[in-house]
């Protein structure tokens, strides 16, 4: 196997492992729309990144939980209703980065950030990919209770001691950190598809928060091996075969004459 | 039936305002250990506002609240929507409320009479067995107070009837005080030791007074029914004009709260 392929797949797979877990959460809590506007974000922190002159991974998580902390204390107001905020940030986001990499003149293939490059993932974004990714479980696995109990109920969890404000907060930085290091996999017009669709498909057979967590990031990896498997043989895009790959899972996970008695 | 008198949570003169709402006024009240205390009121009078308040979960305007050190509180809230995305066994749900065993599950859900439901999905149960899955699952935390907000609703009359009594037998066994609220106007639980009439203020408070003897409500509900029904009878020194503040009326003595 060439070492370009090699790289994908393991930087394809370290993606999809976190994506799962966190994913589920991005379902569960109905953040679809949330992840889809942070990923919108993206591109602005990469010109803000050349602009100052630091790593742009950095720059993008820097990029994406500003502009969180930016929608929670918007939200708070209600001048307008969530959806339609939402709405706007996303693609003024993806605009405003846009209209800035043409302004300052950053030579960057915009497709690749559009849509991935994951046969161009190099070793250095590997060691991003595995550090931010271990990171993402770590926490995950000490939050997950707390996690668990603001998605079940908020109040609820409130009475029972969690620090609900932080802990949400918390679960937008991994989602930060998520999209930042998925960027170069899928590109940031499709991360939010890397989140949801696999924990939707691992949706039919779990019974359990734990095993739709963990199936979603086995339908990721599923996805990633297909994904790669396609782009090779028909010589299709890599970042947009993973996500056709991962809907094909799906739909065969649901067509499956399984009762989801759950 | 003895009761400690021990106080679990003191209220001293809280005051909440929702803008120009005026929603809780002045309210002073306390709950005790071993005690059941209901909560009622008419719609919108505030009974939600001050189980929030007890709870820390809305701050009051003005007001003192003092609560024994490291209270464990049991929450069973109104309505617990659970999305569907949520894969969610009564089994896991119950783990959510600490760390504990098979046997300890099962227990917890042998108290509330609901063994069966363990392997179930939490979306398959009817509002009856939610009720008391959420019941067990306060249970678990071992509580010193229960707050149970409307516990009966979307039960029929006799589940409501089943779990008012489960609710004065957990009280029962395990000494632990209980605050209830309860917006209907007639029924209130036999059991309950104190009744606080709320509307934004505290219109009055007391023991309940038993009917056991009243035909309608034997007729109704069977003679053990009508047994375990008592009505609150009171007499009110004051009414509410139409902006809800209190006009004193020595004189007016209508039945039923508020």
């Amino acid at each position: 196997m060439p070492d370009f392929l090699l790289f994908a797949l393991l930087g394809g797979l370290g993606v999809a492992a976190v994506a799962g877990p966190l994913g589920s959460f991005v379902v569960w809590r109905r953040m679809a729309y949330f992840g889809d506007t942070l990923a919108h974000s993206a591109l602005l922190g990469i010109s803000i990144g050349f602009l100052l002159d630091i790593n742009l991974n950095v720059a993008v998580i820097f990029c994406c939980v500003g502009l969180a902390l930016v929608l929670v204390t918007l939200q708070k107001q209600r001048m307008v209703a969530t959806d339609t905020l939402l709405g706007i940030m996303a693609h003024s986001a993806l605009s405003l980065g846009l209209v800035a990499v043409a302004l300052l003149e950053i030579r960057v293939d915009l497709m690749s950030y559009l849509f991935g490059d994951l046969l161009a993932v190099s070793q250095q974004d590997l060691y991003w990919i595995f550090g931010g990714g271990i990171s993402v479980l770590l926490l995950l696995k000490i939050l997950w209770q707390p996690l668990l109990a603001i998605t079940i109920n908020e109040e609820l969890a409130h009475v029972e001691g969690v620090n609900v404000p932080i802990t949400r907060l918390i679960l937008m930085l991994l989602i930060a950190v998520v999209i930042a290091i998925a960027m170069k996999i899928v590109g940031l017009l499709l991360i939010t598809s890397l989140l949801i669709i696999p924990a939707a498909a691992a949706r039919k057979l779990a019974k359990t928060p734990e095993q739709m967590a963990i199936g979603a990031a086995c339908v990721g990896c599923l996805s990633v091996i297909g994904g790669l498997a396609m782009s090779w043989h028909f010589d299709t895009p890599a970042g947009p075969s993973v996500v056709v790959a991962s809907l094909a899972t799906f739909i065969l996970l649901y067509s499956l004459p399984v009762k989801n008695q759950l | 039936m003895t009761h400690s008198h021990e106080p679990l949570i003191k209220l001293e003169g809280i005051n909440l305002h929702f803008g120009r709402n005026h929603v809780l006024q002045d309210i002073s009240t306390e709950l005790h250990k071993g005690c059941i205390t209901t909560l009622i009121g008419p719609n919108g009078a505030g009974k939600t506002s001050l189980v929030r308040v007890v709870l820390g979960l809305t701050k009051p305007t003005s007001g003192k609240i003092w609560q024994e050190n490291d209270l464990r509180i049991g929450y069973m809230p109104q309505k617990l929507q659970i999305d569907q995305t949520f894969p969610l066994t009564v089994e896991r749900f119950l783990k959510t409320a600490r760390s504990c065993s098979r046997t300890q599950m099962l227990e917890a859900l042998k108290d509330v009479g609901a063994e069966s439901l363990f392997p179930q999905s939490i979306h398959n149960l009817s509002g009856g067995e939610m009720q008391r899955v959420l019941l067990a699952r306060a249970l678990l935390r071992d509580p010193q107070l229960l707050v149970l907000d409307e516990p009966v609703q979307g039960v029929d009359i006799n589940g409501q009837l089943e779990l008012y009594n489960l609710i004065s037998r957990i009280r029962d066994e395990r000494g632990c005080g209980v605050l209830m609220v309860s917006h209907d106007l007639h029924l209130v639980m036999a059991s309950t030791d104190h009744v606080v009439c709320i509307n934004h203020h505290v219109c009055c408070s007391g023991h309940p007074e038993h009917v056991t003897n009243d035909p309608s409500f034997t007729e109704l509900f069977g003679v053990q029914g009508g047994e375990q029904l008592a009505v609150y009878s009171h007499h009110h020194n004051h009414r509410h004009n139409e902006h809800g503040d209190i006009v004193p009326e020595s004189d007016c003595q209508h039945k039923g709260p508020c």
